[in-house]
């Protein structure tokens, strides 16, 4: 067992952990935020992307160990007092989830991209997202929502 | 008292209530369910196709940390029935016995032989690698031809063969005679690879006890609680009424989670067994084995017409690959395309003959369309074929041959209804957005030029039948339930509203749409709307979501349960105002006394003034609530006409879709939003089989491409920008004039996009390219053609 200190959504936890505990696992497990699910187990579907110290991570390739002293944010810590982010907003109004089982990492995705590229073009969204899937929306309705979020952060909306 | 002034629902892009908790990770997954010392259960899988079990021994595994329990399938078959195939499609169809888990033969790579439950998911599958299993090999299964032959080895050696059963449909004139004298008949086999439906939410469940009183709460990732909960009853004898079965957040389902799984039936007798919850989630690895597949069969198609382009007729022979046992609806997947084959066509003839062979791989069943993807690639790719052996146009063939818009309604050769349509409308509208006589041109020069990149433009102009479906077809189809939905509505005191639907979205949106009708007919708002779904106790009468039924069936069960409640609350508000009913006019929510507007009272103070029962009319039973269900006359038949254009690289055989438009016709629109998300990923899902998908199983039987890492579900850089617009011709067999939408894009698209690439290399002598049409394959049909 290895003792790791981590924040993650605002709060800092203290555990002893199994050095083979993915950050997945622990998240969803030991901490109980389930906002963050599992799609495969191969590292390809990015449903469970979270941001790890600023950059967006699948939290199925990081081991609980790694994020000792580190900072994490899942989707469950993106919306303040029930206000949505720019994103979460755009996915909303431009209806850019179905089942909604993929959203939470499409969101960190796009989130990490806007961080980096904060006006992207249609074919920029489409390559920062392809370790993203969905099956049920093609594709098109998350595009439109996260151009409509750039677009919206001009005007000052957070992400 | 103010008035109410409701806008119209029914055609607004309303966005979706279901979006909160989704866009905020406060789900429900059934792997997100924690019970108070839930125990964790793992399957061991057989690692062969086919093989005998010779010896089994849990007891090892018991020895490892943290094991609660194990058993094999011998351990657990007393008091398990077969799993349920609710589609025997013959009389004399073959009905092999399928053991949740085996006991003596296990018949596919994946089908579970033992479980392990321990403390944790970890420690499960940790000690699934001690127990031990001896096989004795035994041949597999694979080519559907070679498993009909005398000498073949059998899947289920006690039937005596693989054919499991034969259904033939003949109307019309005798083929044969029409092929005599047709001047052009184009002959093709095609392919339809198997696909792994891939929904994004694996399967999961959980099984809490209550063994004091023998009570068992199931929760599943399932499209279908209802048929899940009798079915369950049936295999395990847990009395119906001591079982309750929820579906909570499912994500996705592509009919994948239209099934009545072993892992349900295994985790429901284990947790009875021992007195304490337990959890099963499956890997996506495990999934890509134990979630039934979708297609597999192989298509003879061969079409008869006049040198003018004239169909005189059509013959069809499939042969079907059905895996290694019967699952819910598997032998009913090709009879629901058995009808399509002749799609939007007029024709004297028609023959077709279903042939379903058992072979030692994972079951197959529904996977988005079911049946009629199969059959709209068929007849849209021998139509182009036919086409250019008559030296036409693909659209003017088509056109020559399409039932008119003044024709209907029209019974099409197979016998089916169409209640309504406009193929010509659709097909211009989609020409005139799509550029079509430009990129012709475009085409033609390119091939002039001797162009290494050829482009080329695929038509599809589909129809489906959804809405499944009137009961009494289904009992001559020999199904085993029937096709009615349910809903009933429940009048809140504070004047608020409770739908009750027996179909179970997982995606769809009915929580918004079925917000919609219900607050257009009761003149509520929208947000005083809640809808209740997905699980057999809240919500207990329901046939649940497939086949692009629940807007069609489901949600005009919702609509008449509304005008019901209306009418009860017209006899309430009548005495309350002192009229007579005739005198009450009722809009936008409100009763008022026609020629005295001020004597009025809405609809939601009517439901306060019953609550209270205080005046009520004499004799009145005081609920002005109301239930209804609808079973359908007939099905509903969405159309469209989808073109796409794909450049096609001669030199790497890679392709590019450069444009797709599609122009589909489902009737009246609840809300455009969530249709144009249906249809876009509809299409995703028919381009991902034409283009990028197939479960390659190798010699042995072993699923090759059996990780995320080796079957390409397409992603946001593999999908171009798709142009999505509408024609609408209302169904008239429901008064929302409705169609489903479901099913749409992935049904239209394959041929579509295969039909483009071919048509993009017929300058090349290409006639076909086996899907999916990968870089290697697009070369090699190039170079087959040109040597």
């Amino acid at each position: 067992m290895t003792r790791i200190s981590v924040k993650v959504d605002g709060t800092t936890y203290q555990d002893e952990v199994e050095p083979r505990l993915l950050l997945i696992h622990y998240l969803r497990d030991r901490l109980g935020l389930t906002g963050t699910p599992i799609g495969c187990d191969t590292s390809n579907c990015g449903a469970c992307t979270v941001d790890l110290d600023g950059e967006s991570v699948k939290s199925c390739s990081v081991l609980a160990v790694q994020t000792d002293g580190s900072e994490v944010t899942t989707v469950q810590g993106l919306a303040h007092n029930g206000e949505l982010t720019g994103l979460q907003r755009a996915f909303h109004e431009r209806h850019a989830l179905q089942c909604g089982y993929c959203t939470p990492g499409m969101i960190m995705a796009a989130r990490d991209l806007l961080r980096e590229n904060p006006h992207p073009t249609s074919d920029e969204v489409r390559h920062a997202l392809e370790g993203n899937l969905c099956r049920c929306t093609g594709y098109q309705n998350i595009v439109r929502a996260v151009l409509s979020a750039a677009e919206a952060s001009e005007q000052g909306v957070r992400a | 008292m103010t008035e109410q002034i409701v806008e119209p629902e029914v055609g607004r892009s309303r966005p979706r209530k279901e979006d909160a908790r989704l866009l905020t990770g406060q789900t429900n997954w059934t792997d997100n369910i924690d019970a108070a010392g839930m125990l964790h259960l793992a399957v061991l899988r057989s690692p062969m196709a086919h093989a005998r079990i010779d010896r089994i021994d849990v007891s090892p595994a018991l020895e490892r940390p943290g094991v609660v329990a194990a058993f094999s399938g011998g351990d657990l078959a007393e008091g398990m029935g077969s799993l349920p195939c609710a589609w025997p499609v013959t009389e004399d169809i073959v009905l092999p016995d399928h053991p949740p888990i085996a006991v003596d033969e296990v018949r596919y790579a994946g089908d579970p032989v033992a479980v392990v439950v321990a403390r944790d998911q970890y420690a499960a599958a940790d000690a699934l690698e001690a127990i031990e299993v001896d096989y004795e090999p035994l041949p597999p299964v694979l080519d559907l031809e070679a498993a009909l032959q005398p000498e073949a080895p059998l899947v289920h050696s006690d039937k005596g063969t693989n054919r499991c059963y034969d259904w033939p449909l003949k109307t019309g004139e005798d083929f044969d005679a029409v092929r005599e004298r047709a001047e052009v008949t184009v002959k093709r086999r095609y392919h339809q690879q198997r696909l792994i439906p891939n929904a994004m939410e694996p399967r999961a469940v959980v099984v809490t006890p209550l063994a004091a009183s023998g009570e068992y709460t199931l929760y599943s990732s399932t499209q279908i609680p209802h048929i899940l909960r009798i079915m369950l009853a049936v295999v395990t004898g847990i009395p119906e009424h001591k079982l309750r079965v929820i579906a909570p957040d499912v994500g996705g389902g592509f009919g994948s989670k239209l099934q009545v799984y072993g892992e349900e039936a295994i985790t429901l007798a284990v947790a009875r067994r021992i007195g304490r919850p337990v959890k099963w989630t499956e890997s996506r690895s495990e999934g890509y084995l134990a979630t039934h597949h979708g297609r597999g069969m192989i298509q003879d198609v061969e079409i008869a017409a006049t040198s003018e382009g004239k169909l005189l007729g059509l013959k069809v022979d499939l042969l079907v690959d059905m895996g290694a046992y019967l699952m819910l609806v598997t032998p009913g997947i090709p009879i629901l395309g058995a009808f399509m084959y002749p799609g939007i066509y007029k024709m004297g003839s028609y023959e077709l003959n279903v042939t379903g062979v058992f072979t030692t791989r994972t079951p197959t069943d529904a996977y988005r369309g079911a049946g009629r993807p199969e059959a709209t690639y068929a007849i849209e790719r021998i139509m182009d074929e036919l086409a250019a052996e008559l030296g036409l146009d693909p659209v003017e063939l088509r056109r020559r041959n399409w039932i008119g818009h003044e024709e209907f309604p029209y019974t099409s050769i197979a016998g089916l209804t169409y209640d309504s349509g406009n193929y010509e409308a659709a097909t211009e509208k989609a020409l005139s957005l799509f550029g079509y006589d430009k990129l012709r041109a475009e085409q033609m020069d390119r091939n002039d030029r001797g162009d290494t990149v050829r482009l080329g433009i695929g038509v599809s102009t589909y129809t489906e039948m959804c809405g499944l479906a009137p009961s009494r077809v289904l009992r001559d189809l020999r199904y085993a339930a029937g096709g009615w939905e349910s809903a009933s509505i429940r009048m809140l005191p504070t004047g608020k509203v409770e739908v009750v639907t027996g179909t179970s979205p997982h995606g769809q949106g009915h929580v918004t749409c079925w917000s919609q009708i219900a607050a257009d007919v009761l003149g509520v708002p929208f947000d005083d709307v809640e809808v209740i779904h997905g699980d057999t106790r809240a919500a207990p009468q329901g046939m649940d979501t497939y086949g692009s039924r629940s807007l069609v069936v489901g949600g005009t069960a919702v609509h008449h349960a509304a005008l019901k409640v209306v009418e009860k609350a017209r006899k309430v508000a009548a005495h309350l105002l002192e009229a007579s009913e005739q005198d009450l006019e009722f809009a936008g929510g409100v009763f008022s006394v026609k020629g005295s507007p001020d004597a009025r009272r809405t609809i939601q103070e009517v439901a306060f003034e019953t609550f209270t029962a205080h005046d009520v009319p004499d004799g009145l039973v005081p609920s002005i609530n109301a239930g209804h269900m609808v079973d359908p006359d007939n099905f509903s038949y969405p159309h469209g006409t989808h073109l796409c254009a794909v450049e096609v690289d001669t030199e790497t055989g890679r392709t590019h879709i450069r444009s797709y438009v599609c122009v589909d016709d489902v009737g009246r629109v609840v809300n455009p939003m969530i249709v144009e998300g249906q249809v876009h990923g509809g299409l995703a899902q028919g381009i991902a089989q034409a283009l990028y998908e197939e479960a390659v199983y190798d010699d042995e039987g072993n699923l090759v491409s059996g990780t995320m890492a080796d079957y390409l579900v397409p992603s946001a850089a593999d999908l171009p920008d798709f142009v999505t617009d509408r024609t609408e011709t209302p169904a008239t067999s429901n008064p929302l004039g409705v169609k489903g939408v479901g099913e749409a894009g992935t049904i239209a698209s394959t041929p579509a996009v295969v039909g483009a690439i071919v048509d993009a290399l017929r300058p090349l002598g290409v006639r076909d390219i086996r899907m999916p049409c990968t870089p290697e394959r697009v070369w090699k049909a190039i170079e087959e053609a040109s040597s």
